[in-house]
């Protein structure tokens, strides 16, 4: 078959070459690291002596640890503050500034965008500020009369971790409703002509057109606030430190803790390739459901 | 299918058989006699040293104590790498399993880093140079305890000496004066009339212990100085170092059920575990609060906006004219010798030289809490005075009892979550104190 001259755009074995500089910077620093934290998950190693063969042993106990496995269901709660919430609101917000274009949409998008461009540390002390007991949501509180609901939110049991969510909702709308906003000015003003004449409201309207427009954008859209949902460590972090008691710990939040504070760098490996393994079936599944594609 | 099983097999197996991390010797103890102090003839030493002691009057303190002791052995350079502690605490594991470590780091008491990196051979101990040196008749002995692990590392309190401290600690009582005299009454001589004020601060719209608890561990000062009323240091002490007790002894469960009580009855915020403890002295000194419960590390902060309108004092006893009880406290972050060190002679020098009694006076002068009796310097400010006999009359009385959180690895989380949640009421003081006996006799059984 040999000098048979090839067809134009058909891969040559040179395209490797050609790929080789990212490829060595992304095995080197990704695939590398990956491949040696799934190595390290297999031991029960304090960071310093001689590490123990472990085999599973750090993953089952990842799933039978009460206060692991609660972290675990944390970041599935986390995932529709994060992820479901926003692409709501997002087309809610997109629907109707595509009816009605209003005046100042520029600026709109720009203030809707830019807490994906704060820093997450300033966006963490802002909003442990407003949540304060002398913050604005209970000062807001108090002012209608509804004093007896104020409390201490980060410090709750039970509303610490919507408290933590709802700031993954109001950081992650930005970002659902600009790449929502680029697909519906794709989206052909015919179809909406066409079924505004068939007498639909902006209820159908929007399931019978922009919905179906925006497949493509809802699947990148629900993708990257996943990944943001349970990658989730900062906000954690800076806000809550895991509490109170466990009520918000993430699973991020605790490979940091067992690699660094406690000395379990097993089990906190074997959490982060969990992560990763969760990551990669949702956003999988979200590919096949959403965009429709196998 | 068979031939990837097969794959994946022979490479687990062959993964087991090289484990990460290694097993270091451990280091040997040289004789006293072995130990040269004569390091102005030791030839050009460049000693490495990290510490954390970034912040204001700290890193004026580790500058002065450093020039000093380059002045007085000009052989010897001190390379300085100073780092936030937790940054410092983060990279120490790495820096010294690597070929280069520094020669001396400060190293955070506890199983977490000094009894982990003891375990692993990386510190060496400092026996023969106590000997040399005598480290010990400088420090009261609770202090010099909290920095000796077994050389296995897996009991903190007896074994080895692996560090000394410069600074030291004791957690008190923090009053505003002005509150005091507007609610008529007298610092109190007695535990029992402390809760008395508390339930009349109370009673006149105060409030009456400032509390913020959004991290988890300040609650452990809080439960400490209970403690101090419920059971004797003996007692607490061996507890922590995990030689005799439990969690749920009725002592721990009586200090637990006194905490929910302040909670029930409204001496501390509502909002307590809500509120960012660094944002403690601001509060406090805006009104907020007739008592704060703390150690020194809020007099600076404290003076700088109350004056001399805030004190300190030690826990009182139950009842006036009783003994001082016990109270939480220990020696501030140990210098320690790395293993790897080519000079470690050269480094004893500089621990010794750094807890002299003159290092003392330049800890007192950079406004710090020092460890051992200075030479001549006393602090200034009426708080800094009180912290600073609060934190003598602890050590010579021998009152000090090790951190609760030091007892497991995972302490600080577990004791301090279970605490929020007596706080909050959603756990009865026994359910709370199971929850952290759990957690101690599983650490206590793996080790």
């Amino acid at each position: 078959m040999s000098g048979r001259a090839r067809p134009p755009g058909e891969p040559r074995r040179i395209g490797y070459l050609y790929v080789l500089p990212a490829l060595v910077v992304y095995a080197l620093f990704l695939l590398w690291p990956l491949v040696h934290g799934a190595y390290l998950s297999l031991f029960h190693w304090d960071g310093l002596t001689l590490g123990t063969w472990a085999g599973l042993g750090n993953y089952t106990q990842a799933f039978s640890d009460p206060s692991l496995r609660g972290s675990f269901w944390h970041a599935f709660v986390l995932l529709f503050f994060y992820a479901v919430l926003p692409c709501c609101i997002a087309f809610v917000l997109v629907s109707v500034m595509s009816r009605s274009r209003p005046r100042g949409m520029t600026f709109f998008r720009t203030v809707l965008f830019l807490p994906q461009v704060v820093a997450m540390v300033a966006v963490a002390v802002a909003w442990q500020w407003i949540y304060s007991d002398h913050g604005p949501v209970n000062g807001t509180l108090r002012f209608v009369g509804l004093g007896g609901l104020t409390r201490g939110w980060l410090g709750d049991f039970g509303w610490a971790l919507p408290s933590v969510g709802l700031i993954g909702t109001w950081v992650e709308i930005g970002l659902a409703m600009v790449l929502f906003l680029a697909g519906v000015q794709k989206i052909p003003v015919e179809l909406y002509e066409a079924a505004r004449i068939d007498g639909a409201g902006a209820v159908r309207e929007f399931f019978a057109v922009t919905l179906p427009g925006l497949r493509r954008e809802l699947a990148v859209a629900l993708t990257l606030t996943t990944v943001a949902a349970l990658r989730n460590f900062d906000l954690i972090y800076l806000t809550t430190n895991g509490g109170p008691g466990d009520a918000t710990k993430v699973p991020a939040y605790e490979v940091y803790d067992r690699a660094f504070n406690t000395g379990e760098v097993g089990l906190a490996c074997a959490i982060g390739i969990t992560i990763a393994i969760v990551v990669f079936i949702l956003t999988a599944g979200i590919t096949r459901v959403v965009e429709g594609r196998s | 299918m068979r031939k990837p099983i097969m794959v994946l097999a022979t490479m687990l197996i062959s993964v087991s058989a090289c484990a990460p991390g290694s097993n270091n010797p451990k280091p040997t103890q040289k004789p006293p006699s072995a130990v040269r102090t004569d390091i102005a003839k030791a030839g050009p030493v460049t000693l490495t040293v990290w510490d954390q002691e970034v912040l204001g009057g700290q890193n004026e303190q580790m500058q002065k104590l450093n020039a000093a002791f380059h002045a007085k052995y000009p052989n010897v350079t001190i390379k300085r790498v100073s780092r936030s502690f937790s940054d410092l605490e983060k990279t120490l594991r790495l820096a010294l399993s690597g070929d280069n470590p520094p020669d001396v780091v400060e190293a955070n008491q506890g199983y977490g880093i000094m009894a982990a990196l003891v375990k692993a051979g990386a510190l060496v101990p400092l026996d023969p140079y106590d000997k040399v040196y005598g480290f010990h008749t400088r420090f009261p002995a609770g202090v010099s305890q909290l920095n000796s692990v077994t050389t296995d590392g897996k009991t903190i309190g007896s074994g080895s000496l692996y560090g000394v401290s410069m600074t030291g600690e004791a957690v008190g009582i923090y009053y505003n004066t002005d509150k005091l005299a507007k609610l008529g009454i007298q610092p109190p001589t007695s535990f029992s009339q402390f809760e008395q004020d508390l339930a009349l601060a109370k009673s006149k719209g105060e409030t009456p212990l400032y509390f913020a608890n959004l991290e988890k561990f300040p609650a452990i000062h809080e439960l400490g100085v209970l403690l101090g009323q419920t059971a004797d240091k003996g007692a607490l002490r061996n507890l922590v170092f995990g030689q005799s007790g439990a969690w749920t002894d009725p002592p721990v469960v009586q200090a637990a059920q006194r905490l929910a009580g302040w909670a029930k009855n409204g001496y501390l915020p509502r909002t307590a575990n809500a509120g960012k403890y660094n944002d403690s002295p601001s509060a406090f000194a805006k009104g907020d609060g007739v008592f704060l419960i703390g150690g020194p590390w809020f007099a600076a902060d404290l003076q700088k906006k109350l004056g001399d309108k805030v004190r300190f004092m030690l826990p009182p006893p139950p009842q006036a004219g009783q003994a001082q009880p016990p109270t939480l406290g220990g020696p501030g972050l140990p210098l320690a010798i790395t293993s790897k060190s080519k000079h470690p002679d050269v480094a004893a020098a500089y621990l010794n030289f750094m807890t002299s009694p003159q290092a003392m006076d330049v800890v007192v002068q950079t406004g710090g809490l020092p460890s051992a009796k200075p030479a001549s310097a006393t602090p200034s400010s009426p708080v800094g005075r009180d912290v600073f006999q609060a934190y003598r009359t602890a050590s010579d009385k021998d009152l000090l009892v090790p951190y609760l959180d030091y007892s497991t690895t995972t302490f600080m989380d577990t004791l301090g979550g279970a605490l929020q949640e007596i706080i909050a009421g959603r756990k009865t003081p026994q359910q709370g104190m199971a929850a952290a006996q759990k957690d101690y006799s599983a650490f206590l059984a793996k080790n």
